[in-house]
Parts: structure tokens; sequence; C-alpha cells
């Protein structure tokens, strides 16, 4: 591996080197007593230096799963990659070795998890657990890793950081124990940071600062990220494209605007037309009819078959492939815009 | 920490008198002491005489008071058997039993914690289901049973250990096997489930997401939790060992408290018997305290409650 040597004793304002993420076809199985789950299944993307990707879809699509897959953190034995490329920069993070892949994780890939009030160690004051990061990847010790915790802290806006860096995590509310998490995530500064729901837990005002937070930090430090959410009120404010995950597989990305003006796929459709206001928090992915698959055995074809009222005879028979659908309104500035869906409907000729 | 340690020892010393008095009336709700210590065979002048020293005619308050005044300045009257204090044949016999517990003690967490924290991070693979089984036949196989098992084996059919006494190291071998093949068992247990709960955990989640080196999130972030209900266990287990010892040093002629104890119900020596029980209860409550304190430094809800 040459792309990522020990960052040990570089200066602090360095961050990991912004890089492109690309997953490619990304299968993650869990072999369970009752037989294969699928739980992502030919996933793949791409996300640009600091853009943000929103990755939407029901309870049980996989998102989460694809989020672990990136940290290699599936939870094994039951669970194992068994096929794809993630690629960081030049680096395939599957080919690395598990002491390589503790050097990329915190360091260039970063994960705020979801919820605060399990996710820091009840036994480890905050100086030891926001600091443990820029020990194992910046090299800090002593006075150099405290002013750095202080730094940390300022930058998630922990009032009085140095009182606060003696607490212990039960001392805390919900809300800064979740800025606590991010000051964790952010400590090596990487360039990528997955935030799977980090703010479903929390209440409504903590939440909109929360976001706000991650928003100037994200400014200030250019990271890209991949925010899981069941919202699509954070969506619109936060992301630059979304990809909506069904049964394991990407249906359907767009960039942000584009996915809820001229939604394709018929189960984006069905997401996007049952909200009242793109501007409203509701739970959204209740009120389309039909049960989501259960994973232990998908038919073939496309999983969303029994529940679309468009499906054609092909649908049932084989999976659809990600057609290109292009842009509906082009012009709009970011990045490249393409328009994908998984989707029979837009299968003609190409075929 | 300060007042939590103060607390708890206001607790220890609650416990106390609560075994002072429960050991005061049980001695005394059994009838007459005299009843039982003179026999069938005694003059009225001894009867008396036996009153008078025991305060047996004062009224039971006073008694208890007597009792206590007794017990803090350490003495709980004479052996009738052996004709000497009670508590200096005690006290001749703790460092026995301490060396045994110590030794069970220490070879039963260095064996057990690995094997239990091996067993959970290698969970379901061969590791894990060796680890079970002896777990299984630690907790199925007697004491008294698996002692005499290993006499037989290593004492009478190879002659490879001493079968009873205590003159050096290798007549350790047996005793601490018999009483810590139990509490390996048990630990291990509590270990194995303890540390699969943590590493199902989110905090370990985030330290792997942090980057910190497997090694570290198992034997610091992991065991540190862990160790919480670990030590509850262990500070039941070293309770548990009070029992142990009057099985094990009787089948290995081991001379210490277990021993003494024996002999004193066998020879219905109250003196005896009310010191090596008192003893018992004080050992119990010094441990818990003990335990209630290091439960302070593992866990900081506890601390700072
Ligand atoms: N440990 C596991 N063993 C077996 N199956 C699992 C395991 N973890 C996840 N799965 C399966 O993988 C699928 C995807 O799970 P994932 O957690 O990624 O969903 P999600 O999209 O994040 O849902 P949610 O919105 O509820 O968080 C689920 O259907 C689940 O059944
Ligand atoms: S592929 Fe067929 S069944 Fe699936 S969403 Fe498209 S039209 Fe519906
Ligand atoms: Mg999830």
């Amino acid at each position: 591996m040459t792309t990522f040597p020990s960052d040990a004793g570089t200066s602090l304002d360095a961050p990991s080197s912004p890089s492109r993420l690309e997953v490619k076809d990304l299968q993650t199985w869990f072999y369970t007593g009752r037989g294969v789950v699928k739980a992502v299944d030919g996933v793949s993307f791409t996300l640009e230096p600091g853009e943000t990707l929103g990755l939407v879809g029901e309870s049980g699509s996989g998102k989460s799963i694809t989020c672990l897959s990136i940290l290699r953190l599936v939870p094994e034995p039951a669970g194992r990659i068994i096929g794809g490329e993630i690629w960081l920069g030049d680096t395939d993070l599957l080919q690395l070795s598990r002491h390589e892949m503790e050097q990329i994780r915190g360091r260039h890939v970063s994960m705020v998890l979801q919820d605060p009030m399990t996710s820091l160690n009840p036994v480890f004051n905050v100086e030891k657990q926001v600091g443990e990061g820029s020990m194992y990847h910046l090299g800090l010790h002593g006075s150099g890793l405290k002013d750095r915790v202080q730094q940390l802290l300022r930058w998630v806006r922990i009032p009085a950081p140095e009182v606060r860096a003696n607490d212990y995590p039960h001392q805390m509310s919900g809300g800064m124990r979740q800025r606590i998490v991010g000051a964790i995530a952010l400590s090596s500064q990487p360039s990528v940071l997955i935030a799977d729901e980090p703010t479903t837990s929390l209440d409504v005002t903590i939440q909109a600062q929360y976001l706000q937070l991650l928003k100037d930090l994200q400014e200030e430090h250019r990271f890209s990220m991949i925010f899981v959410t069941h919202d699509f009120g954070i969506v619109a404010r936060v992301c630059d494209r979304v990809a909506v995950m069904y049964a394991g597989r990407i249906v359907e990305m767009a960039p942000t605007r584009e996915l809820f003006g001229s939604p394709r796929h018929p189960y984006a459709r069905a997401l996007i037309h049952s909200l009242p206001d793109p501007d409203t928090e509701v739970e959204w992915l209740t009120t389309i009819p039909g049960q989501p698959p259960s994973l232990y055995d998908l038919p073939p074809g496309c999983p969303f078959a029994p529940r679309c009222s468009e499906a054609m005879d092909i649908c049932t028979q084989e999976y659809p492939p990600t057609f290109e659908t292009g842009i509906a309104e082009p012009g709009a500035a970011g990045p490249p815009a393409s328009h994908t869906a998984a989707c029979w409907l837009y299968g003609d000729g190409s075929r | 920490m300060r007042r939590y340690i103060l607390a708890r020892f206001v607790q220890a010393l609650v416990s106390m008198v609560a075994l002072s008095l429960i050991v005061f009336f049980l001695a005394r709700l059994t009838g007459d002491p005299r009843d039982v210590l003179l026999g069938d065979d005694y003059s009225q002048e001894q009867w008396d005489k036996m009153g008078e020293l025991w305060s047996l005619d004062e009224p039971i308050y006073v008694q208890y008071a007597i009792f206590l005044r007794n017990a803090a300045t350490g003495n709980f009257g004479e052996s009738i058997f052996w004709k000497e204090p009670a508590v200096e044949m005690l006290a001749r016999r703790i460092p026995a039993t301490v060396q045994l517990t110590l030794t069970a003690m220490s070879l039963s967490v260095i064996i057990a914690i690995p094997m239990g924290i091996l067993s959970a991070v290698k969970r379901d693979t061969w590791i894990d289901y060796a680890g079970k089984t002896i777990a299984m036949l630690g907790q199925s196989v007697p004491a008294f049973w698996l002692g005499i098992i290993l006499i037989w084996v290593f004492a009478v059919s190879w002659s490879l250990l001493p079968t009873s006494g205590r003159d050096g190291p290798l007549h350790y071998v047996l005793p601490s096997v018999t009483l810590g093949w139990f509490t390996v068992a048990g630990i291990m247990r509590i270990t194995r489930s303890a540390m699969l709960d943590v590493l199902d955990s989110e905090y370990i989640k985030l330290a792997r997401v942090k980057g910190v080196p497997e090694n570290v999130v198992i034997w610091n972030h992991a065991l540190r939790n862990a160790a919480i209900p670990v030590v509850t266990f262990l500070g039941l287990i070293l309770g548990n060992f009070l029992t142990g010892f009057v099985v094990v040093e009787t089948i290995f002629s081991w001379p210490g408290v277990g021993l003494l104890a024996i002999r004193g119900i066998q020879s219905n020596d109250f003196a005896i018997i009310q010191t090596v029980v008192m003893f018992g209860g004080l050992l119990f409550i010094t441990i818990n305290f003990l335990v209630d304190i290091f439960y302070g430094y593992l866990d900081p809800r506890i601390r700072y409650e």
C-alpha cells in the first residue's frame, strides 16, 4: 500500500488528502440459520471530494450495511463482503490487511453513529475518547494531545471544554454526546464522513443545530459525506445527490433537485409523491402500499414488482440493470449530472 | 470517590453490627449454651461457674454488650476441647487458608479470564466450543468428587503429588485445583457472556470506527466494561470459597480454618464455632467492601452517583 503512508507527526491542519470514493458492485451477505440475506447486492456509486450523497430507503433496505461495508465493519462472522471493490483514491479498501484497514478508519474514512446514548464508552472520560484517534493517527501525546482535544471540542461547540474534557458520558445530554461523537469522528480530519441517521434520536431543535454544525464543519474542513436518513426534509437541506435504496440495491440516483422534481423509478415516485411538501418532516415510508420484500428469498426479477402498478412481464423474470435516464433540468451546477434508474421502464432501446 | 468509599464503609459497619446480632442471638436462642457445653454430666458448681464466666445470668442486652466488648478485643472464649483461646487457634490457621485462597483464586483468574475473552472473540469456533465444554464440566463436577478423583489419579496411582498436609509448593497443587475448578468454569462463563454483550455494543463499534487497533479494543475498551459483572461474580465466588474450604480442607487435611470449623463442630466446641462463624462473616463483609470500591474504580456511573 503506497497511497496512505502513516500520518504520524504531520501538521494538524493537514486533513487527509481529499479522495474520491468509488464503490463498485458491492455485495454484502449474511449467512444465517434461516438462509442467506443479501443485505447489499450490487451497490455502486461514487462520492466526489466535498460532495454529500444522501442514502434513503425503507428500513432494512441495506443503508447501514452499505456504510459499514465501506469501513469493513460488517458484523462477523454472519456478515461477509463477498464481492465488489471500494476505491478510496487509488486504493481498494477490500484488498487491505486488517492492520492497514485500522489506519484508514478514523483517519481517512470515519463515521457518526446513530444513537448518542449508546455510542460513547461509559467508563472512559471525554478526553480519552476524543483524543484516541489523534493519538493513533497523528501520533500525539501528552500536552499536545490535550490541546488537540480542546480544539476538537471547540470545533463542535462544546461549552467550557476544559471542564467537559474530564466528564463521563452519563454526565451529558444527548445533544452534547452526539457532538462529542462528531468530534471523535472528525478528530483526524478524514476525507470521507459517513453519517448514519445522526439526528434521528435527537429532538427537533437539537436536530437542526446538529445539522447546521455538520454543514459548517464540512464547509470548513472539506470532507465528503454519505448521509443516511429517513427524512426528506434533511435530504433537501444537506445532500447534493441522493441514492434511493430498495432491497439491497440502489434503484435510483440523481442530484437532489432533479430527484424531487422528476423521480423515475416507480418506488421513488411513490415516495416523493406521497410527500405533501418536501420540507415537511414526516415518516414517509409507511405510505406506500404493500410490504417491503423479505430478503431471505427474493424472487427473480425486480424486487419491487409485487408493489409496482407499472410492472411488465419482464419485470418478474429478470432484474433490471441500471439505465441512464438523462437529466430533466440540465444546467444545474455541481457534480457530473447523471440520473440513473434500475427499472425496465427506461430500458427501451438500450437492450 | 471519597464520598462513595465513605458510604460503602458505613454500610460495611452496619453489616458488622447485624452480623454480631445474628451470631449472638443464634447462640442464645438455641437455649442455654451450658446445656451443650457441659454435656450430661456436670455439677451445680460447674454450671454456676460457667454462668459467671459467660455472664449467662445477666439480662440479655447486658449479655450482648459484654459479647460486643469481648468481640472488639478479640475475646471469643476458650476452646473447651483444646483449652486455648479460640481466636489464637483461628489466627494460627488463617495463613494456610489465605494462601490456599490466593493460589486458587489467582490461578482461576489467570486461566479463566483470558479463556472467556478468547471464547467471546472467537465465538462459534472450536476454541469457543472447547471453552464451553470446560465450563460445563466445571459446573457439573462437584468439588469433593473431583478432589477424590485427583487424589486417586495423581497421588495414589501415579504417586506424583502429595495428598495431604502443607509442606511445600507441591502440596498446593491438588487443593487449589479442586478449589479453583468450579471457579474457573464460572468466571469463564461470566467473562464470555459479558464480553459478548460488550463487543456487540455501539461504543465498541465507534472505537473500531476510530481506527483503534483491535487488541486495544478488546483488552482495554471492551474488558474495562466487561470487568464490571466479572468483579461482582468474583466477590460472590470468594464468599463461596468459604464453604469450599470446609470440603477441600477436609479432603486434603489442609490445616486451615475450614478444618478447624469441622473439628469444632464435631466436638461441639462452642467457642470455636462462634469464632469461625464470626470470622467468616467478617471476611465476607470485607470482601464485599473491597469489591464495591473496585466497582467504583471501574464504573464512573457508580462513582459519581
Ligand atoms: N447481523 C445480521 N444478521 C442477519 N441479517 C442482518 C444483520 N444485520 C443486518 N441484516 C439484514 O440486512 C438488511 C439490511 O440492514 P440495514 O441495517 O443495512 O438496513 P437499513 O437500511 O440501515 O435500515 P434502517 O433504516 O432500519 O436502519 C436487513 O434486512 C437485515 O435483515
Ligand atoms: S422494473 Fe418493473 S416492477 Fe420494477 S419498478 Fe420498474 S416497472 Fe416496476
Ligand atoms: Mg440503518
